[in-house]
């Protein structure tokens, strides 16, 4: 039998197979070179970066809880100028598209860094991160309200070129709604969803287990939630989906897929298996086969 | 090489009252780990308890992997009811080894941190002054096999039913004063031991490397998720990650 076809087409971004990683669980792709040959891949979804270096959030970061996982990172990152000038070169010699992902804490910030971004060779689109949890005092939530949200894209939308790909958060009342914003905003595709806020006590101290006191919930806890979340956007944009939320295996992701979504981020299960996302991958095309379905393009949502 | 791996259980007891012996054997060709780095261990079948666990290379055994560790979470728990024939999947050896000692060395030990400095004691055997502390006796995991490893070893005991009663950092304190000879230091433990055995260290202008232990979710640098306040140059302080800059780190690097 013919290999099936996985390629997809974001935006204009054509990807050889629709499985990405999540950013912020893949570092800036390095880390994962010893595990797995990174061609494998559609695309690479790097730690989320800003205009200058940051430092994070104090310990402890992280937590396990049932199937999951709550962090806190603080968005620690080596800053736009260091990613393009260290990180992008090794990056650009591999066949896999490169997706920045960026954030900022004023509108002018995100449209700044989005230039910069755009600037730089070997970025081929970029994800707004509006919807990190792990917010410091006073950080504007960019992706919960909606005029903000409108606001910040439209921006950003005027100073970059390449595919603007708008991460939406789920802790909000309707995600539909969300995407709608950003779709009428200008963003070329949006991926859902971002963590979920959570909290863990420990009861014997009678304090939050993370210095943060709250973080983003991520792994197999959250996927029935993201494959919801994601078939409401689906249905309310018309513009490309980025499905995630604790796909583990091949299977986890054609949930996405069949609920709408054109491509897929495999996040948490990094760091379990560093070689998850290529498994995904391999397990996808063995389900085409099984199925006997030569183009991943008649599973994407096909949901009866 | 690879570093992602299967391996085969060969054995999984105790070694102690809530200490188990976990014994691999990888069903590839693999590194040879360097005393100091670490191995990220699959926590079981399912998704809870989801993430891999961190453990230093106890020993390498006849091709055979062997971590040491105290079973009290959910995770070790888990791990803990592994059996003889199982497969696990394993990651590593990870993370930065101990500087190789060019002589006699002081090796400080706090309780299941002897898990650390063991292959350490073993590859430069007769070289180290051993200082190793526990709760108790029963927990003074493989004191005696480790006392032969060395030149000069001590026991401390928080009730005093072996060695002297105390803490280590206390009899380090004495001995480094009365031995007055310089040496380096590589200690593993407990934070505020380690935190007491650096203070000791830079008192008496001795080198000093501690083996710090964190929670991590990856092990391989991507999550940040393991990071230790650090000295930096640049700015105030820097987080570095414990899995990839570390775990072994220059008692120096490290803001306590």
């Amino acid at each position: 039998m013919i290999a099936p076809n996985l390629a997809v087409d974001i935006a204009g971004l054509k990807l050889k197979n629709p499985v990405m990683t999540a950013s912020g669980t893949f570092g800036y792709g390095e880390e994962y070179a010893d595990y797995f040959d990174l061609n494998a891949l559609g695309a690479i979804v790097v730690k989320g970066l800003s205009i200058t270096p940051r430092t994070g959030n104090p310990t402890p970061r992280i937590v396990e809880t049932p199937s999951g996982m709550l962090n806190a990172i603080g968005l620690q990152n080596i800053g736009v100028r260091t990613f393009i000038d260290e990180k992008l070169p090794f990056l650009r010699q591999f066949d896999t598209k490169v997706i920045a992902n960026f954030f900022g804490d004023s509108i002018e910030e995100y449209a700044e860094c989005a230039r910069m971004l755009s600037d730089a060779e070997g970025v081929h689109a970029l994800e707004m991160n509006i919807s990190c949890p792990n917010k410091q005092e006073g950080w504007i939530v960019f992706g919960t309200d909606p005029m903000t949200m409108d606001k910040v894209i439209s921006v950003t939308r005027k100073s970059t070129a390449l595919p603007l790909i708008v991460k939406l958060s789920p802790n909000v009342k309707d995600i539909g709604q969300m995407a709608k914003i950003a779709e009428n905003a200008g963003a070329d595709a949006v991926s859902a969803i971002n963590t979920i806020t959570g909290m863990v006590i420990d009861v014997r101290k009678r304090m939050p287990v993370l210095a943060n006191k709250t973080g983003g919930l991520s792994g197999p806890a959250i996927r029935p939630v993201a494959v919801r979340m994601v078939w409401e956007v689906c249905r309310a944009v018309k513009i490309p989906v980025i499905g995630m939320g604790g796909i583990m295996n091949a299977e986890d992701a054609l949930q996405f897929l069949i609920a709408g979504a054109r491509a897929v981020a495999v996040g948490t299960a990094n760091f379990i298996n560093p070689s998850a996302a290529a498994d995904v991958v391999e397990g996808l095309k063995l389900f085409l086969q099984d199925e006997g379905v030569s183009d991943i393009n008649e599973i994407i949502g096909t949901l009866r | 090489m690879r570093r992602h791996f299967k391996a085969k259980v060969i054995d999984n007891n105790f070694a102690a009252e809530s200490f188990k012996l976990i014994t691999l054997s990888p069903a590839s060709e693999v590194s040879v780990p360097l005393p100091g780095q670490f191995y990220m261990l699959e926590s079981g079948r399912s998704t809870d308890p989801l993430l891999k666990r961190p453990f230093s290379i106890f020993r390498l055994n006849d091709g055979c992997l062997q971590f040491l560790y105290r079973v009290r979470g959910k995770g070790t728990t888990s791990i803990a009811g592994f059996n003889r024939g199982d497969f696990i999947n394993v990651v590593g050896p990870l993370g930065k080894a101990y500087p190789d000692p060019e002589g006699p060395f002081i090796a400080v030990a706090g309780g299941v941190g002897i898990a650390s400095l063991y292959s350490l004691l073993e590859k430069k055997r007769g070289k180290a002054m051993l200082f190793y502390g526990a709760r108790n006796v029963r927990e003074l995991i493989c004191f005696e096999e480790a006392s032969k490893l060395s030149a000069k070893a001590f026991s401390t005991t928080d009730d005093g039913s072996s060695g002297v009663k105390g803490l280590v950092t206390d009899k380090l304190s004495e001995f480094i004063k009365n031995e007055g000879r310089s040496m380096p230091v590589y200690a593993c433990g407990p934070h505020p031991m380690l935190k007491k055995v650096a203070e000791i260290a830079k008192h008496n202008n001795l080198k000093c490397y501690v083996s710090l232990e964190e929670h991590m979710a990856c092990g391989i640098g991507a999550c940040l998720g393991c990071v230790v306040k650090s000295k930096s140059s640049a700015v105030e302080y820097e987080y570095k990650r414990v899995c990839k800059e570390g775990p072994v780190f220059d008692a120096d690097e490290v803001l306590w």
